[in-house]
């Protein structure tokens, strides 16, 4: 293979010292068309596999191609990697890479006293300096002051490095990225095989692309190792992480694999019926590739025909999944109140995003916990789970088909963007591990009525069509207790918006005693739910670092709640309640549980800094 | 879940004697509520009829509706049923049958429901050619809310929500249906029984989306809409029966037929000007679908109302698709293996 060469291990061969740090957090940014996301992927994928913790933020703009140069174009990708426990992004940048003007503008103000920024020099030209709306250089200017500004003419070297390729000048500036890569990769000690790998599997059709990309990486390593702007490059242990086979894995995927894993352990066909919709796309675009595994997936004509497939091939005996984002729950309301009437399993994942309206389609907000609790006609109870970390959305896809199998059910999962496009190294299970989901069909003509119910779960039966003697009819009027036949009649209807009721409020008898990061009481406890709990748990470390008695919990359950919550405040002196939306999550604790609560939030389309959480908490002890 | 399928083809006639079913066991416990003198009755009779016929069992069978009067149809009958929400029949039932494509699924709609609120389900579910046998009731009128205009009423009509008369254009479902590329149109009258039972019977063994729009009367809330040309002593002269392959005639002594001018079609005496030759002769399985289009335009009292199949086309089925999608790529790839699947993509072992 032409990529094979002296530089593929290059750990041990460089001259420069090299400085043990324990973790740093890096930034891509540039403009959209410059390839940050791939850039950043590819650091992930290799630092990962190098065996760090990490976890990562890609933030990219909600236009595909804003205007070149301009600050809406700048799409980023932050990275938090290191040999401990990371469970967060990183509230701050150490490094930034801008690629152009704007990139700069954008980002600066995130990075961290003193950190470095690697600039593109050749890009603060005149007119994107103008673009991104500065008066003078800031490399010039003396605006950088206080930080490392490394000034490489990114676009000039990569030219150069590419000249032999083939390629215009034009294509060949399209590399600049993996130059930039591959002076980070000196920087961060980190091999350069696996991007080579990537970029041979990638462009192997493309033999001058292939080179090229090549070159790039390569004379941007060379370049770091060689040019005495680098003094020194660091080093960052493999994490002790828990022993076993690891993957990274993107919420959206493990979504995807989760489903099929649901198929695979329900014995049943997986339905997944979805509209196209930032930011759960991808979960479509996943199990659509799945076609080996028998997986069907529907592009529906719109939100409700998604949801009303689905729901279709569960009351045909298929596993019904929808995927969406808040937009689009809003529309499948009403098929999910038919859900709860007929009684069928049915997930819906919402990836949940900036709102209202269509809001911020591309920035992450916890802002539908009203909506997957409440938001429905009718007295319409569904049970709401919620995923905490990217890798934690393939357990809880389990979890929320276990869910809909056994109560018969539709169970509503949240995750979010941050969880949906941010990564983490995710344990491999072995098939032992993962939960048996085969719930059996009714088939009995002697005994079958259709709303009778199992006197534990109070579930009815899962009758299918094409099973003879259990033809049925189901529907969304109103029906009478055991037979299923429409019925007005007042009496029933009170009783039958009770049994529904009862039938989710008893879920709580599987929810597993709540975990409780620190000690089991003290000054302060923190809850949180959804993707907020790398960072409520970081807090809540640090907190305790400097001496407080604080402690976390985190909510998955969130209906029903997990009946041990009101034993677990009541051994605390103050609980906060951090999310990102207004006080949603807090104002149900105080509405169900009487929970008198201090509300920590946020709502700028961002995850939590562990910083801020820590201040509002210390604000108050 | 793996069920025997019964396809439905001519050589399997003796399955059909096999099933024993007749027009009872599709008869359901419930008391059908629909006003006296509906003319849903009369196609839910001809429905229960019909299906014995089709060689396919009982427990095969799914009615999917939405809702409005003619939704309640699937409680009626004695086989899985579905009565949804309003206007989304169309996608439960391609969940339904994407998920078994050896059921019978059929959707029961209105006009309403069909064309207004479920206007866009209706035409993906004709445009990717499902499997469904979609029957259409239409009464011009929303009867199960009291009376207010349908998306097929008349300009001017007058009713509870339009005291001034209606300034909708009404859509016209046909066209709506063979815009969408169906592969199976076709028009029935409720009172018309014998012609009714045989388009559904043929409809129903269409494989596709077929598409029957039957002319109901809604005598509480529009009472007589179409008896200009139902009405027994005026069908001959007002109503065209389609037949492929045969010359359009009508009249008692068949003594009128359609001829076409320019583009223009034409009603014609066959006498000293027209003979028989003259006229167009019907069609059904052009595979363009502009004969079938000019139909649907023969408006009344100009034109007779065209009633019969419009239009029948092969074209390959939806879950038939997307069923040989998924054996091509077992068969290609292999089949899926869960364990193989978890441990794919960039993985590294922590000791
Ligand atoms: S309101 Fe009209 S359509 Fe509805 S049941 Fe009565 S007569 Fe039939």
């Amino acid at each position: 293979m032409s990529t094979e060469t002296e530089l593929s291990t290059p750990t041990m061969e460089t001259q420069k010292p090299t400085v043990e740090i324990q973790s740093a957090v890096i930034r891509f940014a540039g403009d959209s068309g410059d390839g940050m996301q791939l850039t950043g992927t590819q650091f992930t994928n290799t630092t990962a596999v190098f065996g760090n913790d990490i976890s990562t933020l890609p933030d990219f703009p909600a236009e595909i191609r804003a205007p070149a140069g301009s600050l809406p174009g700048v799409s980023g990708f932050q990275i938090n990697f290191g040999s401990q426990e990371i469970r967060t992004p990183g509230d701050r940048p150490d490094v930034l890479v801008a690629m152009n003007p704007a990139a700069l503008k954008v980002n600066l103000a995130d990075l961290v006293e003193g950190g470095t920024v690697i600039v593109n020099e050749d890009s603060f030209q005149a007119s994107n300096l103008d673009k991104a709306g500065y008066e003078s250089n800031p490399l010039d200017d003396g605006s950088l002051e206080g930080y490392r500004v490394i000034r490489i003419p990114l676009t000039t070297l990569t030219l150069n490095a590419i000249k032999d390729t083939g390629l215009d000048r034009k294509q060949g500036q399209r590399c600049k990225n993996f130059f930039a890569l591959g002076v980070v990769y000196w920087m961060y000690d980190r091999p350069l095989d696996h991007t080579l790998n990537w970029i041979q599997s990638k462009f192997g059709r493309n033999p001058a692309v292939l080179e090229a990309n090549t070159a790039a990486l390569k004379h941007g390593f060379n370049y770091a190792e060689t040019t005495e702007i680098f003094t020194t490059h660091y080093s960052i242990r493999k994490a002790s992480l828990a022993p076993g086979k690891y993957r990274n894995l993107t919420g959206n995927q493990a979504i995807a694999l989760g489903a099929v894993t649901a198929m695979e352990k329900s014995g049943r066909e997986l339905f997944y019926g979805s509209y196209p919709i930032t930011p759960a796309s991808e979960i479509l675009q996943e199990l659509s590739r799945y076609k080996k595994f028998g997986v069907k997936t529907f592009q529906a004509e719109d939100e409700i025909a998604a949801i009303g497939a689905a729901l279709g091939a569960s009351f045909a005996g298929g596993i019904g999944l929808t995927g969406t984002s808040g937009p689009g729950v809003a529309l499948k309301g009403e098929f999910i109140g038919l859900a709860v009437m007929t009684e069928l399993p049915l997930v819906i994942v919402n990836i949940q995003r900036g709102g209202p309206s269509t809001g911020l389609p591309t920035k992450t907000e916890q802002s539908d916990l009203f909506q997957a609790i409440y938001g429905r006609n009718g007295e319409c109870p569904v049970p709401v789970i919620a995923a905490c970390s990217p890798g934690d959305c393939f357990w809880s896809v389990l979890e929320a088909f276990r869910i809909a199998m056994k109560y018969m059910t539709p169970v509503m999962l949240l995750s979010d963007g941050y969880l949906a496009n941010g990564s983490e190294p995710w344990r491999i299970p072995s098939l032992e591990d993962l939960p048996d989901l085969s719930f059996p069909n009714a088939t009995d003509q002697d005994t079958f009525q259709p709303y009778a119910r199992d006197e534990k779960t109070l579930s009815r039966p899962w009758a299918i069509p094409g099973t003879p003697g259990l033809e049925h009819r189901i529907g969304g009027l109103e029906k009478q207790h055991l037979t299923g036949n429409v019925s007005y009649d007042p009496q029933n209807h009170d009783n039958m918006v009770r049994l529904r009721a009862k039938k989710v409020a008893g879920i709580a008898q599987d929810i597993p005693p709540t975990e409780i990061y620190g000690d089991p009481e003290g000054d302060a406890l923190i809850v949180g739910w959804g993707g907020t709990r790398g960072a409520i748990t970081s807090a809540t470390e640090q907190l305790r670092a400097k001496g407080l008695a604080v402690s976390s919990i985190h909510i998955r359950h969130i209906n029903p709640l997990p009946p041990d919550l009101t034993d677990i405040f009541s051994r605390f002196k103050k609980v906060f309640v951090a999310e990102i939306n207004l006080g949603q999550l807090w104002t149900y604790l105080r509405a169900t549980l009487l929970l008198d609560s201090i509300s920590i939030n946020q709502v700028r389309g961002k995850p939590f800094m562990i910083q801020e959480i820590m201040k509002k908490v210390e604000e108050q002890l | 879940m793996k069920l025997k399928g019964i396809q439905m083809t001519a050589n399997q006639s003796s399955e059909m004697i096999d099933l024993k079913l007749d027009r009872k066991d599709f008869v359901s416990d419930q008391e059908v509520r629909w006003c006296p003198g509906c003319g849903d009755y009369s196609i839910l009779a001809q429905m229960q009829k019909m299906v014995p016929n089709l060689g396919v069992p009982r427990e095969n069978f799914v009615f999917i509706s939405g809702i409005g009067c003619s939704s309640r149809f699937p409680y009626y009958m004695n086989t899985y049923g579905f009565h949804s929400i309003h206007g989304r029949a169309p996608a439960v039932a391609t969940g339904v049958k994407l998920a078994n494509p050896d059921l019978k699924v059929f959707v029961v709609t209105g006009d309403g429901d069909g064309l207004s609120i479920g206007g866009n389900h209706l035409i993906h579910a004709i445009r990717r050619n499902v499997d469904l046998n979609i029957i259409l009731f239409n009464n011009r009128i929303y009867g199960l809310t009291k009376g207010q205009f349908s998306p097929t009423s008349e300009m001017g009509k007058k009713t509870k929500s339009t005291p001034y008369g209606s300034i909708d254009n009404p859509i016209n479902p046909l066209c709506v249906a063979i815009a969408a590329e169906a592969t199976f149109v076709a028009r029935a009258i409720d009172i018309d029984t014998k012609h009714l039972g045989e388009t559904l019977e043929r409809a129903a063994n269409h494989r596709g989306t077929s598409f029957v729009e039957v002319y109901q009367n809604c005598n509480i809330f529009n009472d007589g809409a179409f008896n200009d040309f139902t009405e027994r002593t005026k069908r001959a002269d007002q109503v065209l029966y389609l037949e492929d392959g045969k010359p359009m005639r009508f009249g008692k002594d068949l003594e009128k037929g359609i001829a076409i001018q320019g583009f223009s079609p034409e009603v014609v005496e066959i006498g000293e000007n027209y003979s028989i030759e003259d006229l167009l002769i019907h069609n059904e399985s052009l595979s363009e679908p502009t004969l079938a289009y000019l139909l649907t335009r023969l408006h009344f009292p100009e034109f007779p109302v065209p009633v019969g199949v419009f239009r029948n086309v092969e074209k390959p089925e939806y879950s038939d698709l997307c069923r040989d999608q998924i054996h091509a790529a077992q068969e290609k790839e292999g089949k899926g293996n869960l364990e193989k699947l978890l441990n794919s993509g960039d993985t590294w072992t922590v000791s």
